[in-house]
C-alpha cells in the first residue's frame, strides 16, 4: 500500500535527521545544557529568611533560555543545510509540493524538541525539587516542594516544552526564509533577545511592558511563571499564544519563500 | 639543420614578496571584495546605533514639580542636579547648624547619640510623611567644613554613623574609615577637623582625650572663609525585593536623621567666630521634621537626604551614557558572524586549500586574518559607537532630560571600549570559525558565550547571584567596560548588573574576555596546523 504524500516526506525527513550525525549531538547538547544551567541556578539562588519574591518553578526551568539556543540551530540546520549543499534541489524534485515538504520538516522539528525539551525539563525539575529545598525554598518559607502534581508546575514544565517546540517552528520559518544558515541564526537569536533587552531600557515602564508582551522570548517564557501572576506584563497562555503568533508568521513567510523563489 | 633554440619562458613580474605585511593585505582584499561583509560591517554600525536611539530614547515629555502636582512639559522637567568638585553628579542635601569662619581654626563635637526613622510618603507633595523607626546604615551626624552652602561645594567632614561607625567623608567620593561602632550615651564619639590652609585633617576619638588622626584631605581652592558647623543627613531608604522574573526591584521614601551633639569647640583663629550658629536645609528640604534645636550646650540636629555621589538607578529622568550603548549586542551578533565567515566560508568554498598553498605558515594566516578583522571592526564600532553616544546624549538633552556627566576619560573608555569589545568578539568568532569550521555552528557556539549572558544577566533573567557569576567568568564580563559611574561602598545601592553595575571593574571585565580569546585562538592555532585542510 502507498504511503501518502505527507507521510513518505516525513520518512524522508526522518532519513535525513537520523543519518547525519549532528542532529544527534544537539539534541543531546540542548537536553544536557537545559538541565545543567537549570541546577546551576538551582544551586546558586537562596531565600534568605526575611522571605523572597523568587519563582522556584522559574528558578529551576532557567535551563530553557540557554536551551533554546540549541533548539534553534537545530531547526535552523533542518532547512539551511539542504541549501548550502545544494541538496534543497534533489528533496524539490523528489517532492514537488512545497507545502508538504516544509510541514514535514516543521512536524519533524517539533518532534525533535519534543524529545529535547521533555529530556531537559525533567532533569531541570528534577534538580529543582532536590536542590531547592535545601537554599530556604521549604516549607518554612511557605514553598511547597516543587512537583509536576501540583497543577501550576506541570503547567510551567510541560509549557517549557511547548515553548521549546513552538522556539524550533519559529527557527525554521526564519531559515526557510532567509536560508543561509549564519543569518538565520543571527536573526533568531537577535529576535528572541532584543526584546528583553530593550524592555530593560525603555524609556518609560509601560513602553517596557509592552515590549515584554510583544517579544516571542519574555511573551512564551510567561508559562514559566507559579508566583506573583497578576505582576506579570502577559499571562502564561496568552504569552505562548504571542509566540504561537510569532511561529506561525515566520512559517507563512518561509512557505511564501519557499514556494515563490527558486531553490 | 639544428632546431631554433627557445629560451624558457621567464616572467616579466617580479617575484611575490613573501611576508606578514603581504598576508594582512591578502586577507584584507578578500575582505573588502566580498559583498556580504562589507555589508555586514556597515550594518555593525547601523544596528548599535538604530537599536542606541530606539532603546536609549528619551520620550517623556511631562513630568510633576513641586507641590500642587500639576504636570509640567519643557524645560521645566530638567531635572535639577548639582555637580560635584569632580564633575560627578552628586546628592546634595542635609542640615547644617553652621557659621562663616576666616582662617585655620578647628572645630570640635562629641556625639551621643544618632537615631534613624523611615518615611513613608503620605501625599502628592512627598512633604506629609510618616515617621516610624528604622535602620538607615549610612545615615550620619557629625561636624563638616564646607565651601559654602550651595550645592555641590566641596567639604570634608567627620562623622559617626549607625552601620558603619566613624568616617571622614570628603569631596563626595572620598571615604575613609575612623572607629568602628556606633555612638550612644554610654560610648560617645570625639570628632575634630582641623583646617590649615587648603588642607583639612579629621581626628576622632573615644574619649576627648587621646586622639586619632582618620584621614588629611586637601580641597584645592578653598576660600579663607568656609562654613563650618553641625550636620545631620540620613539617605533615603530602599527596600530590595526579587520580581518574578528573578531579577530584583526596589521601593523606599526618604529618612531622617537625629543627632545629638556637645560640647561643641572653636579653637584657632575660628575661636572668635561670630558665635552664632544658623541652620541652613542645604538643597531644601524634603522633610518638614528637619532643623536643629540648641540648649545647655546640646544640639539636636535633624537632617534628610546625602552627602554622596547621585547614582543611576533603573531607566527613567536619569540617563547613562552606556543607556545609549544598548544596541551594541545586536551589532556583536553581526560582527560575530562576519568573524566567523571570514573563515569558514573559506573552507565551504575550498579556498583555504589556495590561501594555505600561497602561505604555508598556518599560524600566520590566522594572525594576520585576526589582525584584519580586528581592526576593521573596531574602526566601524568606534564610528557606531560615537554616534550613538553623541547622539543619544544630544537627544536626551533636546529633550529635557539629563545624562551623568562623566570625564573626558571615562567617555573614551565606555565608547572605544566598547569598539574594543565588538573587535576582540570578531576575533574570537574568527577563532571559534577556525575551531569549528562550520559557520552555523561557530556562530552560535560564539554568540552563545558572549551575548547571551549579557543578556540573560542584565536583563532581568538571572537571580542576582547568578547574574553576577555568569558576568565574572563568561566572555560577556567585558560589557564591563560600559560602565560609566562606579560604585560607591558608602552609598547604599542595588548594586547589580540589573542597574548597570558588573561585578567586575571595567578593564577586568574587558581582560577576561582578552583571556577567553587568547584561549580560543591557541587552541584554533593548534587544530589548523594538525588538521588537514
Amino acid at each position: 500500500m502507498k504511503d501518502g504524500p505527507l507521510t513518505e516526506a516525513l520518512h524522508a525527513e526522518w532519513t535525513k535527521q537520523r543519518t547525519v550525525a549532528v542532529t544527534g549531538w544537539l539534541l543531546l547538547t540542548a537536553a544536557v545544557l537545559t538541565g545543567a544551567v537549570s541546577a546551576a541556578t538551582a544551586a546558586t539562588v537562596h531565600c534568605p529568611a526575611t522571605g523572597c519574591g523568587l519563582d522556584p518553578a522559574r528558578a529551576s526551568l532557567t535551563g530553557v533560555e540557554f536551551g533554546q539556543a540549541v533548539v534553534a540551530i537545530l531547526a535552523v540546520l533542518t532547512i539551511s543545510n539542504e541549501y548550502s549543499t545544494g541538496m534543497i534541489r534533489t528533496t524539490l524534485a523528489a517532492m514537488p509540493r512545497r507545502t508538504t515538504v516544509l510541514t514535514a520538516k516543521a512536524l519533524m522539528v517539533a518532534a525533535l524538541a519534543l524529545v529535547a525539551g521533555v529530556v531537559g525539563v525533567l532533569g531541570s525539575v528534577l534538580a529543582g525539587a532536590l536542590l531547592l529545598p535545601g537554599h530556604g525554598f521549604n516549607a518554612a518559607h511557605g514553598f511547597a516542594p516543587l512537583s509536576l502534581a501540583d497543577g501550576p508546575v506541570l503547567r510551567a514544565a510541560g509549557g517549557s516544552v511547548l515553548y521549546l517546540m513552538l522556539i524550533a517552528l519559529l527557527s525554521l520559518g526564519v531559515a526557510t526564509a532567509v536560508r543561509e544558515p549564519v543569518v538565520a541564526i543571527g536573526l533568531v537569536l537577535a529576535l528572541l533577545y532584543l526584546f528583553p533587552l530593550l524592555a530593560r531600557v525603555a524609556a518609560s515602564a509601560e513602553w517596557g511592558r509592552h515590549l515584554q508582551q510583544a517579544g516571542p522570548m519574555t511573551a512564551g517564557l510567561a508559562i514559566q511563571a507559579t508566583t506573583h501572576l497578576r505582576t506579570l506584563p502577559i499571562q502564561p497562555w496568552p504569552g505562548l499564544g504571542v509566540l504561537t503568533a510569532w511561529a506561525a508568521a515566520a512559517l507563512l513567510a518561509g512557505g511564501l519563500v519557499l514556494r515563490l523563489r527558486d531553490a | 639543420m639544428s632546431a631554433p633554440v627557445i629560451a624558457p619562458y621567464r616572467s616579466a613580474l617580479s617575484p611575490g614578496r613573501d611576508g606578514f605585511a603581504q598576508l594582512v593585505r591578502a586577507e584584507w582584499t578578500k575582505l573588502w571584495t566580498v559583498r556580504g561583509w562589507v555589508i555586514g560591517l556597515v550594518l555593525v554600525i547601523v544596528v548599535t546605533d538604530l537599536l542606541g536611539l530606539f532603546g536609549g530614547g528619551y520620550s517623556s515629555i511631562e513630568c510633576i514639580t513641586g507641590p500642587g502636582g500639576k504636570p509640567q512639559t519643557g524645560a521645566a522637567c530638567t531635572p535639577k542636579v548639582a555637580t560635584g568638585p569632580g564633575g560627578q553628579a552628586v546628592n546634595d542635601n542635609y542640615y547644617l547648624a553652621g557659621q562663616p569662619l576666616t582662617g585655620d581654626g578647628s572645630l570640635t563635637a562629641r556625639v551621643t547619640a544618632l537615631t534613624t526613622e523611615l518615611g513613608t510618603p503620605a501625599g502628592p507633595t512627598g512633604q506629609d510623611v510618616t515617621l516610624q523607626p528604622g535602620s538607615v546604615p549610612w545615615a550620619k551626624a557629625g561636624i563638616i567644613v564646607t565651601a559654602s552652602t550651595s550645592q555641590g561645594a566641596a567639604y570634608a567632614a567627620m562623622m559617626v554613623t549607625p552601620g558603619h561607625g566613624v568616617r571622614m567623608q570628603y569631596d563626595y567620593t572620598g571615604d575613609i574609615a575612623g572607629q568602628l561602632g556606633p555612638a550612644s550615651a554610654t560610648s560617645p564619639r570625639w570628632l575634630r577637623l582641623t583646617r590649615a590652609g587648603a588642607t583639612v585633617t579629621g581626628y576622632d576619638s573615644a574619649d576627648g582625650v587621646h586622639w586619632t588622626q582618620v584621614g588629611a584631605v586637601r580641597l584645592p581652592g578653598l576660600a579663607a572663609t568656609v562654613r563650618a558647623g553641625l550636620f545631620a543627613a540620613a539617605p533615603d531608604w530602599q527596600q530590595s525585593s526579587v520580581s518574578t522574573g528573578g531579577g530584583e526591584t526596589g521601593s523606599g521614601g526618604p529618612s531622617l536623621a537625629t543627632g545629638v551633639l556637645d560640647q561643641v569647640r572653636t579653637a584657632g583663629s575660628w575661636a572668635d567666630g561670630s558665635g552664632g550658629w544658623q541652620g541652613t536645609a542645604v538643597g531644601g528640604a524634603n522633610l518638614s521634621q528637619v532643623g536643629y534645636q540648641q540648649a545647655d550646650g546640646q544640639f539636636t540636629v535633624r537632617g534628610s537626604g546625602d552627602i554622596a555621589p547621585l547614582l543611576p538607578g533603573n531607566g527613567g529622568r536619569y540617563q547613562t551614557i552606556e543607556q545609549h550603548l544598548i544596541g551594541v549586542f545586536a551589532g556583536l551578533i553581526v560582527a560575530i558572524m562576519v568573524g566567523v565567515l571570514f573563515i569558514t566560508a573559506e573552507y565551504r568554498r575550498g579556498l583555504i586549500r589556495t590561501t594555505f598553498t600561497a602561505s604555508p605558515r598556518r599560524g600566520r594566516v590566522l594572525a594576520a586574518k585576526a589582525l584584519v578583522i580586528g581592526s576593521v571592526t573596531f574602526v566601524a564600532g568606534l564610528i557606531a559607537t560615537v554616534i550613538a553616544v553623541a547622539g543619544g546624549v544630544a537627544v536626551v538633552h533636546s529633550q529635557f532630560g539629563y545624562v551623568f556627566p562623566v570625564s573626558a576619560l571615562t567617555w573614551a573608555r565606555v565608547v572605544a571600549g566598547s569598539a574594543l569589545l565588538l573587535a576582540v568578539a570578531a576575533v574570537l568568532a574568527v577563532a571559534v570559525g577556525a575551531i569549528l569550521r562550520r559557520s552555523a555552528a561557530a556562530v552560535t557556539l560564539a554568540v552563545a558565550v558572549l551575548v547571551l549572558p549579557y543578556i540573560l544577566g542584565v536583563a532581568s533573567v538571572l537571580p542576582g547571584h547568578a547574574a553576577q557569576w555568569v558576568l565574572r567568568i563568561t566572555p560577556a564580563a567585558a560589557f564591563a567596560i560600559q560602565q560609566s559611574i562606579p560604585a560607591y561602598p558608602q552609598v547604599d545601592n542595588l548594586y547589580l548588573p540589573t542597574t548597570g553595575y558588573y561585578p567586575l571593574a571595567p578593564w577586568a571585565g574587558f581582560t577576561v574576555l582578552c583571556g577567553w580569546t587568547a584561549l580560543a585562538f591557541a587552541l584554533a592555532v593548534y587544530l589548523i596546523r594538525r588538521r588537514d585542510a
